[in-house]
């Protein structure tokens, strides 16, 4: 077990994710109770106090995003839980919408009558078939039910939803680009400032949460700031969910309480490497996120006494971020290079092409590890890739580019020697593998 | 697209008033799940519907890579790439499916069955390598279940 639960606590049966199932899970008591008790402004002051950090990759308090929007300056707000979920690695916010969208519903509820939004917006990745139909779904019934509508409850607020569905583009999970994707133009990302709270949807204050972050409001809400402090730990309260798959033998989405040791997560929670074999890296939180050595991140065995713990703080100590709660686990005899090659020619297919150093730069850097996978590679190369992604570095409207030099710097930072030997023999220094098979035993 | 106006009218209920141009990208998916690609009549029809310019919707066709201009095959198998379904398998599975087919990724067989594509992650990493057909996710695939997939798809 990997600690208390918020979101997963309860069993996931075929029929978990209808209303009728969340009624009898005590559902939408919390947003009664809220239109009934609460003002906008105490609901907001509860997120605050319970430090709850976004879960979409940038750990930024969501309750600090809240304050800047006034619900009552007369201008529409708008509220939108980003379902974009594309980060490779990333399929968290998936279970939610699969097997209980009415928490997120509520949640949205919830926010929505804090930050006096008539509007709401769930924003999903185009290519998700089961997790749409279960929310549009859930809509419909949530719709039917009186919970959306005119006047809900009879409280005097009423509230839309629209579940509004991507067309495949990576960037549309930025904020910004989101936004001009919803307005019906090209999903470009946006300078800030001004904030999207301050300009955002059509030029009103508008706030974009992440799907698991938006889900666990209705807890907060129903149980307190106060009891919420009391799971995780200190700098990072609550729960995470956490995707994990690559060569591993339990992949799957796992809600862990922050704090939990890590190493027994990756080895008994999820039953350690495929095959037996050791682990050789760890991508933390989304490709995006930079690549840790198995020595790193401390999970060379089970009941490894310097351990990490499974939160926020620990994981920036070493280096890299918990992201998006998307972790890749890569064993031993995996060919780093080729992984790479895989991961830049991902950015170079999703850069929007807004920002020159981004678009050159991604197509520029997927040319030369082609190159050297292709025996090609000069010895120049490896310091030219790393140059491309530092020009990269801040030097563009979006995250996108960074990340990928971020990334691309780690592997050559901890995996150089792979980077030369393939260039020096042309050939890998661990057979181009991907795939971790099993042993073959030597006649 | 004509014949669509109605459903549209009805998605405008939930939507804030007179902000048109939200409904870009859903009438463009919903043309396209009618039709089964996106014609010069349709981008036409939007513009008179929506009242946005042209060059717009152009633009967004141009830039979503689940929107189409052209007719594809019956059955679109799109094999996902990425790091995880590579990690299981997938790069195997993409050159099983071509030598099945006997097309290469982004091409349709020649009797307008099956069109194979390659794709960047579609966030079923946990249950990789994945394989989508049109709409509907197909998890944890290899050589054998693609098979029959393809034997099932080839009956109906």
């Amino acid at each position: 077990m990997t600690g208390r639960k918020i979101l997963m606590n309860f069993e996931v049966t075929p029929d978990s994710h209808t209303l009728e199932a969340y009624l009898r899970r005590d559902g939408y008591q919390t947003i009664a109770k809220v239109l009934r008790e609460m003002k906008p402004g105490d609901v907001t002051k509860e997120i605050v106090a319970a430090g709850i950090q976004g879960r979409g990759g940038a750990a930024f308090p969501a309750g600090r995003k809240w304050q800047v929007v006034d619900p009552y300056d007369g201008q529409p707000h708008y509220l939108i839980a980003n379902a974009d979920e594309g980060e490779p690695g990333t399929f968290k916010d998936r279970w939610v919408l699969e097997h209980t969208p009415h928490t997120l519903l509520e949640s949205m509820l919830v926010a929505a009558y804090a930050l006096g939004s008539r509007n709401t917006f769930v924003y999903i990745r185009g290519e998700f078939d089961q997790p749409y139909r279960r929310l549009a779904a859930a809509v419909e019934e949530a719709y039917k039910a009186g919970y959306f509508g005119e006047n809900i409850l009879g409280s005097g607020f009423s509230c839309d939803i629209y579940v509004f569905r991507g067309a495949g583009a990576y960037v549309c999970g930025e904020a910004s680009s989101l936004l001009s994707s919803v307005e019906g133009s090209r999903g470009y990302p946006r300078n800030r400032p001004p904030r999207l709270t301050v300009k955002g949807l059509f030029q009103c204050p508008t706030v974009v949460n992440n799907v698991e972050t938006l889900s666990n409001l209705a807890w907060i809400i129903r149980h307190g700031a106060e009891e919420y402090r009391k799971v995780g730990t200190a700098k990072s309260p609550g729960t995470r969910l956490i995707s994990i798959s690559g060569h591993i033998n339990r992949p799957g989405t796992y809600e862990v309480e922050m704090g939990y040791p890590w190493a027994r997560f990756l080895h008994e929670d999820c039953g350690g490497v495929l095959h037996g074999r050791k682990l050789k890296a760890l991508i933390p939180g989304g490709i995006s996120s930079q690549v840790l050595t198995a020595q790193d991140a401390k999970v060379l065995t089970a009941d490894d006494a310097e351990s990490m713990t499974l939160d926020h703080e620990s994981f920036w100590d070493v280096g890299s971020s918990l992201g998006s709660g998307g972790m890749i686990a890569i064993a031993e005899g995996t060919c780093m290079v080729r992984l790479l090659q895989v991961m830049l020619r991902f950015y170079h297919h999703e850069s929007c092409g807004q920002c020159t150093p981004c678009r050159e730069g991604m197509g520029w850097a997927h040319r030369v590890i082609d190159r050297i996978v292709a025996g090609q590679g000069r010895p120049e190369d490896i310091d030219r890739l790393v140059h491309i992604s530092k020009f990269n570095d801040g030097t563009t409207i979006c995250g996108l580019g960074d990340a990928a030099g971020y990334a691309t710097v780690a592997f050559i930072k901890h995996f150089r020697d792979e980077f030369e030997y393939f260039i020096e023999h042309k050939r890998s220094k661990n057979d181009g593998r991907l795939e971790c098979l099993p042993e073959v035993a030597n006649a | 697209m004509k014949h669509l106006i109605p459903e549209f009218e009805e998605l405008k209920k939930r939507l804030p008033p007179g902000l048109n141009s939200i409904l870009v990208l859903p009438c463009l998916r919903r043309i396209q799940d009618d039709r089964g690609y996106i014609a010069d009549e349709d981008v036409a029809g939007l513009v008179d519907y929506l009242g946005v310019p042209r060059i717009q919707i152009e633009e967004v066709l141009s830039f979503y890579t689940m929107l189409r201009r052209k007719p594809i095959g019956r059955w679109h198998l799109q094999v996902c790439r990425n790091v995880s379904c590579s990690m299981r398998g997938a790069e195997r599975l993409i050159d099983h499916l071509a030598g099945r087919l006997g097309v290469k990724p982004g091409e349709t067989t020649a009797d307008g069955r099956f069109t194979l594509s390659t794709v960047e992650c579609l966030g079923s990493c946990g249950t990789a390598p994945v394989v989508m057909v049109n709409e509907r996710y197909h998890e944890l695939q290899d050589a054998q279940s693609l098979d029959a997939l393809i034997e099932g798809l080839k009956q109906s």
